[in-house]
């Protein structure tokens, strides 16, 4: 055991060699590659002139940087009637608007059955977890009856609606709240007259920032990426997604407004994501498939 | 964490009373938390229309002959008997979707585990800036058509290209209608976007582990990284290894917008057909509601099977 200890950054390292460190960085450098080398590509290609997207061989970097590709965005769908930032307009829209009403729906959801000794609430709990397990194209044909019979067909509604009830942010909500909001400070809130709607929004809401990230990152991914959906016809009504997948599917000749349109549909997200990770992070350390 | 004692299992409950039914104190005990199911009713009402009814629904429709015009007829089990001895399709989207599962879901879990892992020993705004390099494709969703960009079919695609200036082809490949290509194209590109949710979920686990519990179990005699991931890392983020293994999972069988959008739909011969897109042919093109609602159903036990299966292989982990 007279080994000499190890340090880094003048801390000792136990139980790391130095082959196994430089192993790791090695395969991490990879995959690293691997992962950004595509979105790298699409931001090169959004930004090269004309000229330089016709240059052959494709060179992997950009000489002439310009923004024209972007501007070209919102008259490359002259054939649809529709202007290029209705699809942009509507995907906004179904995206806020489904992220807040899952926000507002899943946390009183989550805060009734983390904080509430209420009968039932196993129950109710343990179908929000089931869901997780199965992929939701398996409810897509009923689904199609029940908008049609509500009348959401062809409307904001059909993709706004469902949204509402989505699982995995209020799923995390839930355990974040069990660990992170204490019992004890609810209880002398209720002591003190507080409803539970006041306790809810005035002492547990705070206490759980970080969740409300989390759920609003997830829910608005998923919204901000709807592309065609069965339950949209009219061009109008169609979204950021299929417009960016109709200008890629042109071919050569949009090859730079296509990535254009790919690089503008991932940097919301992303940088969605960039100001919350923290909090994400946070979140998902309470995660977890137990009661 | 001093929170965490505090769980429904250590609460004190009221026991054994005497002078009411468990049905009577069931009652009393939901007109005083009355607040509770109001707070619960918005969400769980669109949950169970949009997410329980329809598999509860689909189930119904399974063992029936519905086109959306006429009354259900039921047929008992000939959809099921159609699906396995009638179909060959649905047969080879079965294949190729327990391939596709298969294949991306150990690897993306263990990717996500071992990355995560690898990284939580860098400073922490590095290793937030290689989060995000590694977690930004599984969140930007759409933007896999750049794979179909760079695997175009004509010289300007950047794999042609390459390969064109190497000489190793004489003509750009179609590389997606080229049978042999289209399973392996699509499985790289799932694997490029699964860095998702059990990718944070093993990140955010790994910053709880108490440090003081390294330093243990290397007085213990833990030798190497390794040890210390079994017998000290793992057991610590049971939780986090559980909630991965069903997100991964899901995803895994859920997967088919890749194929669509880069090989179309359906895919040259159905080479890279899955279940996914078998539902989508029937229950979304054809309308046969029931026979759908069997693929559906298949489909819905196949992903609950192996998530339980699962679970109870991950309950072993350090033990």
């Amino acid at each position: 055991m007279s080994k000499k200890l190890r340090t880094r950054n003048h801390k000792v390292v136990l139980n790391r060699s130095v082959g196994g460190d430089a192993g790791i960085t090695f395969f991490l450098i990879l995959l690293g590659a691997f992962m950004f080398i595509p979105m790298y590509y699409a931001v090169v290609q959004s930004l090269k002139p004309l000229d330089e997207l016709w240059y052959f061989p494709p060179r992997f970097y950009v000489v002439n940087p310009t923004f024209t590709n972007f501007a070209d965005m919102f008259t490359s769908m002259s054939t649809s009637w529709v202007p290029f930032s209705r699809y942009i307009f509507n995907t906004v829209l179904i995206s806020v608007a489904g992220t807040f009403g899952n926000l507002v729906f899943g946390s009183l959801a989550a805060y009734a059955i983390a904080k509430i000794k209420f009968p039932g609430r196993k129950f109710m709990f343990s179908m929000v977890r089931l869901s997780l397990m199965f992929h939701t194209t398996v409810a897509t044909i009923v689904n199609f009856m029940t908008m049609s019979n509500l009348g959401f067909i062809d409307s904001y509604w059909a993709l706004i609606v469902p949204a509402w009830g989505a699982t995995l942010g209020m799923f995390l909500m839930k355990g974040f709240m069990e660990s992170g909001v204490s019992d004890a400070v609810l209880e002398s809130a209720r002591l003190d007259g507080s409803s539970e709607l006041r306790t809810y929004w005035e002492i547990a809401m705070p206490m759980v920032k970080p969740a409300w990230l989390t759920l609003i990152v997830y829910s608005f991914k998923d919204l901000w990426n709807i592309g065609s959906s069965t339950y949209i016809m009219s061009e109008q009504y169609k979204t950021f997604n299929y417009a960016v997948n109709q200008i890629v599917s042109g071919g050569v000749s949009r090859a730079g407004v296509g990535m254009a349109a790919a690089v503008v549909m991932m940097i919301v997200p992303v940088g969605v994501f960039v100001f919350s990770q923290s909090r994400v992070v946070e979140t998902m350390s309470t995660s977890g498939m137990k009661d | 964490m001093a929170e965490n004692t505090v769980t429904a299992q250590n609460v004190s409950r009221p026991t054994a009373r005497k002078d009411m039914t468990m049905l009577q104190w069931t009652w009393k005990e939901m007109k005083r938390n009355y607040p509770a199911y109001i707070m619960c009713i918005p969400f769980f009402m669109i949950f169970t229309l949009f997410t329980v009814g329809p598999v509860v629904l689909s189930a119904f429709f399974s063992f029936t002959i519905f086109n959306m015009v006429e009354a259900p007829k039921i047929v008992g089990l000939s959809n099921y008997i159609r699906l396995f001895l009638d179909d060959d399709i649905f047969l080879l989207s079965v294949k190729n979707t327990l391939i596709f599962a298969v294949v991306t879901g150990p690897v993306s879990y263990f990717m996500s585990l071992f990355v995560a892992w690898f990284i939580n020993e860098l400073p922490p705004k590095i290793r937030a800036v290689v989060t995000l390099i590694f977690y930004a494709p599984s969140i930007s969703g759409g933007v896999y058509m750049i794979w179909g960009v760079l695997f175009s079919s004509d010289s300007y695609g950047y794999v042609n290209s390459i390969l064109l200036e190497l000489d190793i082809i004489t003509t750009p490949i179609q590389f997606f209608q080229y049978e042999p290509a289209v399973m392996p194209l699509c499985i790289v590109v799932a694997l490029w976007t699964s860095l998702g949710v059990s990718f944070l979920a093993f990140i955010g686990g790994l910053q709880t582990i108490d440090k003081a519990q390294f330093e243990a179990a290397a007085v213990d005699g833990i030798r190497n990284r390794w040890q210390e991931l079994w017998y000290v890392t793992l057991p610590n983020m049971k939780q986090q290894l559980l909630f991965g293994a069903v997100m991964s999972i899901t995803s895994s069988f859920g997967f088919g917008a890749i194929v669509t959008a880069l090989a179309g739909f359906p895919s040259q011969n159905y080479c890279a057909h899955t279940i996914v897109h078998h539902l989508e042919d029937y229950g979304g093109q054809r309308f046969e509601v029931g026979y759908a609602s069997a693929i559906a159903v298949i489909l819905f036990a196949v992903m609950i099977g192996s998530n339980v299966l699962v679970n109870k292989l991950l309950s072993k982990v350090g033990q």
